[in-house]
């Protein structure tokens, strides 16, 4: 069946990929570096005395030696392996709640976290009585420092906010939001989701204070299957999955050690030349946003513009139509994106994000997300530029709603 | 033929919300009807077009509107090709199952797409005997598939009391 539907949808002429958000392309050299760790040397388990087991171990440590420097961590052994985003950070938000069961205090998230944050915070509510609070965000999704430091206070012990949000973009102020939470609270521990900024963004966990810190392999064009976690050394928080043999002491189990070596590869080259590929992202950014505001009418730009938005991110709001619909009429064209809507992500709502920045829901089903990397072209720009108008146009022909 | 799938589209899907039939608002329908709503990203507006022979009503002609995934688009396709040439209560019988299958089935998910199909026209049928004599065909009662509408366009209400951001409107 699948078969017969690739089949029924053909081969565009060109195909330009922008569904970054939820995974992408990996660069050949980065398969390349991964390669051999399947059978030619470190194919082994990196915890075994034996050379190939080393061999593993050299690459698993070198990555963590990397990944730590890249982010001033001070110390290699901080930062942990896991097998995903999502892992890390329900490692550190269940981590903490499991160290810190005794005493359930208040947990303070944004509205606009990614689910893997805000589904185990509500967990640790449920199962130990944490108090979870979801801060609002302005309509750009900022978390304004004076509301939340309203909400902050001595009896929080946990803040999980995000360095850059996952769908719309919008750069928050964690360096004062932190000075906010450990002026008002020295213990509280401060976890940052960095996904959508490692490689963006420029981070110090040493000078912002953060406690705990998320990276996503795939999110800077490395393999699936690797996420890692800082943790600040001193930090309360205990393993989540529990077996046996692991180089580390939080995440049993045998590290994904080929895509360990393909996301050394993607750091290297996501950190090599970083203010080039960030202003070449910004520019690509901006042409494709300015294309799609210019050529089509009844549209809004999800998230801020300019400096304060991530530098691969476009959101825009498609009037009159469905984003389910506009996704599949894109990628008859050959371009590939994800909506925001209900049909898409497969749950009722649409997504949380949209809504609570204060998008009509209608808004939020119209909504689409491109992210562009260091692997476009302008040429691919413009040919979504052409595309994207004519798109619109036929959904929006025989919609049963009417822009006015 | 099945009408669960597990994936979002069949082929047929595809082929329809690429080439829908009778899509477009008609000039001269008889009657139209909508069903869904906008916050729920799902809405079809049927139009029918309805001529008497005989003392019994056929529909002549049926075209649609759709804001909706692509699932919507093409059940709404489907349902206007069956219903032409048929008589009010001929068409009154078509099932959401009988679209469905129609469409060469469709993951349970979106089984709701073909109840909104069904539920619009089975709203531009009451909506054409309104003020006329009910014939002894038509249920007093919504049936199962305007009760599922009525139920997705009430729940939309719930949600929106969820979300009070400092963005809210």
């Amino acid at each position: 069946m699948v078969e017969e539907l690739l089949r029924q949808h053909g081969k565009p002429e060109k195909e330009v990929y922008f569904d970054l958000e939820n995974s992408g392309l990996v660069p050949q050299e980065v398969v390349e570096a991964m390669l051999p760790y399947f059978n030619k040397r470190g194919y082994g388990h990196p915890s075994i005395t034996h050379k190939i087991g080393w061999e593993a171990y050299e690459v698993v440590h070198t990555t963590r030696e990397l990944v730590a420097s890249t982010i001033s961590a001070p110390d290699p052994e901080n930062i942990v392996f896991t097998h995903s985003g999502t892992e890390a950070n329900n490692l550190a938000i269940l981590g903490f709640g499991l160290a810190n069961r005794n005493k359930p205090g208040k947990i303070i998230v944004s509205a606009i976290e990614h689910l893997s944050v805000i589904l185990p915070a509500e967990q640790l509510e449920k199962i130990f009585g944490f108090k979870v609070m979801r801060v609002p965000v302005t309509e750009e999704g900022f978390v304004l420092p004076e509301i939340f430091e309203a909400y902050m206070d001595k009896d929080t012990v946990l803040v999980s906010i995000q360095a850059v949000n996952h769908e719309i973009g919008t750069i928050e102020p964690i360096e004062e939001l932190v000075k906010i939470a450990k002026d008002l609270n020295p213990n509280v521990v401060f976890h940052v989701d960095a996904a959508d900024a490692y490689g963006k963004l420029r981070i110090d966990v040493k000078k912002t204070d953060i406690d705990l810190l998320t990276i996503s392999s795939h999110k800077i064009l490395g393999p699936k299957g690797v996420g890692a976690l800082y943790v600040k050394p001193g930090t309360r928080i205990e393993k989540v999955i529990f077996g046996q043999l692991s180089t580390q002491s939080l995440w049993p189990g045998v590290e994904n050690v080929p895509a360990i070596a393909g996301f050394k590869k993607a750091v290297e080259l996501a950190f090599k030349n970083f203010d080039e590929n960030v202003a070449k992202m910004r520019s690509l950014r901006d042409m494709l946003m300015k294309g799609i505001v210019d050529n089509v009418t009844d549209v809004l730009i999800n998230g801020p513009t300019g400096d304060k938005r991530a530098p691969d991110n476009v959101n825009i709001a498609f009037l009159g139509v469905e984003g389910e619909a506009l996704t599949l009429e894109f990628s008859l064209r050959g371009i590939y994106v994800s909506s925001g809507s209900a049909c898409t992500s497969r749950m009722l709502e649409p997504s949380h994000v949209l809504l609570a920045i204060g998008r009509r829901h209608e808004e939020a089903h119209g909504s689409i997300l491109f992210k562009v990397s260091r692997y476009h072209s302008e040429e691919d720009i413009n040919y979504a530029v052409e595309q994207i108008p004519p798109a619109v146009e036929r959904l929006r022909k025989i919609s049963a709603i009417k822009n006015k | 033929m099945s009408t669960r799938i597990p994936l979002p589209y069949s082929p047929k899907v595809l082929e329809l919300f690429r080439n829908p039939k009778n899509a477009g608002a008609m000039e001269d329908a008889t009657v139209k009807a909508s069903a869904g709503s906008p916050a729920c990203g799902d809405v079809i507006r049927m139009y029918l077009k309805i001529v008497e022979r005989n003392g019994e009503y056929y529909i002549e002609k049926a075209s649609f509107e759709s804001y909706g995934c692509a699932a919507n688009i093409a059940a709404a396709s489907v349902l206007t090709e069956l219903v032409k040439g048929k008589s009010l209560r001929e068409a009154w019988e078509i099932s959401w199952r009988h679209v469905t299958d129609e469409l060469g089935g469709l993951p349970p998910i979106k089984y709701h797409c073909s109840m909104l199909a069904v539920g619009a026209l089975k709203r531009a049928i009451r909506e054409f005997f309104k003020g006329k004599k009910y014939p002894e065909w038509l249920p007093e009662k919504p049936t199962w598939e305007e009760k599922q509408v009525i139920e997705e366009e009430k729940m939309i209400e719930k949600l929106y009391s969820k979300y009070a951001g400092l963005g809210g409107r």
